[in-house]
């Protein structure tokens, strides 16, 4: 696929894909970072206030997509339940902030390990399963959490069928920002800092013994991977991080109802892990990009045939892009390098 | 006493829907190793044109029959144009075409026939059976056609030459290529086989939800369940899989206070997850011995 691969790893983008191998030529890599940031800081002076809204909400998608990432890519172990953590964050955000006051950014940390606990804890049913069988147990999950949101003992926090509504935070300090441009850079901030303390996940030992589990399971335990530690730790973290996703995601729309939380968007996010790249962690929010945008692009072409039109851009994705625009990347790299060569 | 044997009569009844379901998920799964997420929506658009053909006069058998070729030669043009392309992809890549598929299906059958509801006939008839008013002669000819189904996959594969080549080329690719098994075209025979099951198993149950775009939302999930409960390997679990969720289903809808309809799909998930736990590869599924 790419030459630029062969030369240092055995081009295998077959497999769940490499995170860490991926020795991009460094130019090409800071070039295409640093165009990112800058595009990223100045995206919101250039557009209206709901286009900054949907960025926000590609970035928050994409710290979800992200957290499967870790999960999938990271330790091979498949969910189709990230909803209901992503459920769980954003409830335990709107409750601390409309029940108990507390400011929204400090109930992002209690969101993210709400859910870490939630998840550390799932994992070690999920231990015994794996493939299909994992996926219809995390799928149990997702299908069970919007109907316990609605039971009768949790009304009085949850607000029932009807949810919650949250209030958006203003700009602080008094900067001169309207409510959506604040929530941006407040979301870009989060995304950063959760983009750059996953990538060194993946690059440390754990990271390492995650990915030798989903490599190999047996050889890894042969080699002193504590295989249910780092399965179960996957689990939590994927959680965690999908939770505090939740979290931003109940700041920016403003309201957290069952309803949201649905399977539905638990498939989004796995067409989302798909789009961008199975294991490539920048990937995660082109898939965003993809499940915010693509099916009002579809809702554009025609009302009544929007899924249609939905399923035929995914096939048209899929038939070019296999694996992901991570396969667009390399195509991009290798472009890159013959012009500079020429 | 009486009630609880009422409500497995009832379980058994809906059960045989869900029956239906697996054993074509199960069907599909040996042929291309992947969960069909497509499955239901490609039963529903053939429900759809079975329908459609005796609005127009066909007689009931006829567009009965109709239907199934229509569907098998579908499932076979959509494996041939749509999957045969994505066959080096990974999984992960194949299941999100499953979801395009569906999203296209549902929206389109949308499009022709409209969402409202529609009543589908019977060849049964409807009257209560043997005096019984919680399972009706339909539902009795549903869980006979199912069983015959299953007798019938059981010989195809077990007794035929193309049905050993079937299972070949799904267990060990590679292998059957060598002994000059075409494998491509099992995979499609695989996808024809299933749409037909697949159509009839809506055929069957379109009288008793309803005939509408999303009839099959609820029915697949349970599907599913059932499949992987009794083992994807094994059409016989499959059924197995899919009266046990039935009877579960309504059991835990009777007896646990407080569960109304709404909870009864998460508990039956829940209790179908504890058996997994417990026995990981479903009741009846083979174990598959991995080599390192």
């Amino acid at each position: 696929m790419s030459t630029l691969d062969d030369t240092s790893t055995p081009a295998k983008v077959d497999a769940p894909a490499a995170i860490a191998a991926k020795p991009a030529s460094l130019a090409f890599g800071r070039w295409a970072t640093i165009v990112t940031i800058i595009a990223l800081i100045v995206a919101p002076l250039l557009v209206r206030n709901f286009v900054i809204f949907q960025l926000t909400m590609v970035m928050i998608y994409g710290i979800a997509v992200l957290a499967l990432n870790i999960l999938t890519g990271g330790s091979g172990q498949f969910s189709l339940g990230q909803s209901a953590f992503y459920a769980l964050g954003a409830y335990t955000s709107g409750i601390l902030m409309e029940h108990f006051g507390i400011n929204y950014a400090l109930t992002l940390p209690i969101a993210g390990a709400v859910c870490f606990a939630a998840g550390f804890l799932f994992g070690f049913p999920a231990l015994r399963l794996s493939g299909i069988y994992l996926a219809l147990a995390t799928f149990a999950l997702a299908v069970a959490m919007p109907q316990l949101l609605k039971l009768g003992v949790f009304e009085e926090w949850t607000g029932g069928v009807q949810g919650l509504v949250v209030t958006k935070p203003d700009a602080p300090f008094g900067l001169p920002m309207s409510q959506d441009m604040w929530l941006y850079y407040f979301v870009l901030l989060i995304t950063f800092v959760i983009y750059l303390l996953s990538v060194n996940l993946l690059k440390s030992r754990s990271g390492r013994a995650m990915m030798a589990i989903r490599d190999n399971e047996i050889a890894a335990s042969a080699m002193g991977v504590d295989i249910s530690l780092y399965k179960t730790l996957a689990f939590g973290i994927s959680a965690g991080i999908t939770g505090v996703a939740g979290g931003l995601g109940a700041i920016a729309v403003q309201f957290v109802a069952p309803d949201s939380y649905t399977f539905q968007l638990a498939i989004a996010l796995f067409l989302g892990m798909v789009v961008g790249g199975v294991g490539w962690l920048p990937g995660s929010f082109a898939g965003a990009a993809f499940i915010v945008f693509v099916p009002n692009i579809a809702e554009g072409i025609s009302k009544g045939l929007s899924g249609a039109f939905f399923g035929v851009l995914l096939f048209v994705v899929i038939y070019l892009v296999p694996h992901g625009a991570r396969q667009g990347a390399i195509y991009a790299e290798t472009l890159f390098n013959k012009l500079r060569r020429s | 006493m009486e009630l609880f044997v009422n409500q497995i009569l009832a379980g058994i009844a809906t059960g045989a829907i869900y029956a239906c379901m697996a054993l074509a998920i199960v069907m599909i799964f040996q042929a291309i190793d992947h969960l069909n997420f497509a499955q239901g929506e490609m039963a529903m658009f053939s429900t759809f044109m079975a329908w459609q053909m005796i609005q127009w006069g066909v007689p009931y058998w006829g567009a009965f029959i109709l239907t199934l070729i229509i569907s098998f030669a579908g499932g076979v043009i959509i494996e041939r144009v749509l999957f045969k392309p994505l066959a080096k992809a990974p999984v992960l890549t194949n299941v999100a075409g499953f979801i395009a598929l569906f999203a296209i299906i549902n929206s389109v059958a949308g499009l022709i026939w409209d969402f409202t509801i529609k009543q589908f006939p019977t060849p049964f008839g409807s009257s209560p059976f043997l005096g019984s008013q919680l399972i009706s002669t339909h539902q009795v000819g549903m869980i006979g056609v199912t069983l015959g189904l299953l007798v019938a996959l059981f010989l195809f594969f077990r007794y035929t030459r193309i049905g050993l080549a079937m299972r070949a080329a799904a267990a060990m690719p590679e292998s059957a290529r060598l002994v000059g098994i075409n494998t491509g075209w099992m995979v499609a025979l695989g996808w024809g086989m299933a749409a037909a099951i697949g159509a009839i198993a809506g055929i069957l149950i379109a009288p008793v939800v309803f005939l509408e775009p999303n009839m099959m939302g609820g029915v697949l999930l349970y599907g599913f369940a059932a499949a992987v409960l009794g083992g994807l390997s094994s059409p016989f679990g499959a059924v197995l899989g899919g009266f046990l969720v039935g009877i579960f289903e309504n059991l835990v809808g009777t007896y646990v206070p407080g569960v109304g309809n709404e909870l009864k799909l998460p508990i039956a998930l829940a209790l179908i997850v504890t058996v997994l736990v417990v026995k990981p590869t479903g009741l009846m599924g083979h174990t598959v011995v991995k080599r390192v």
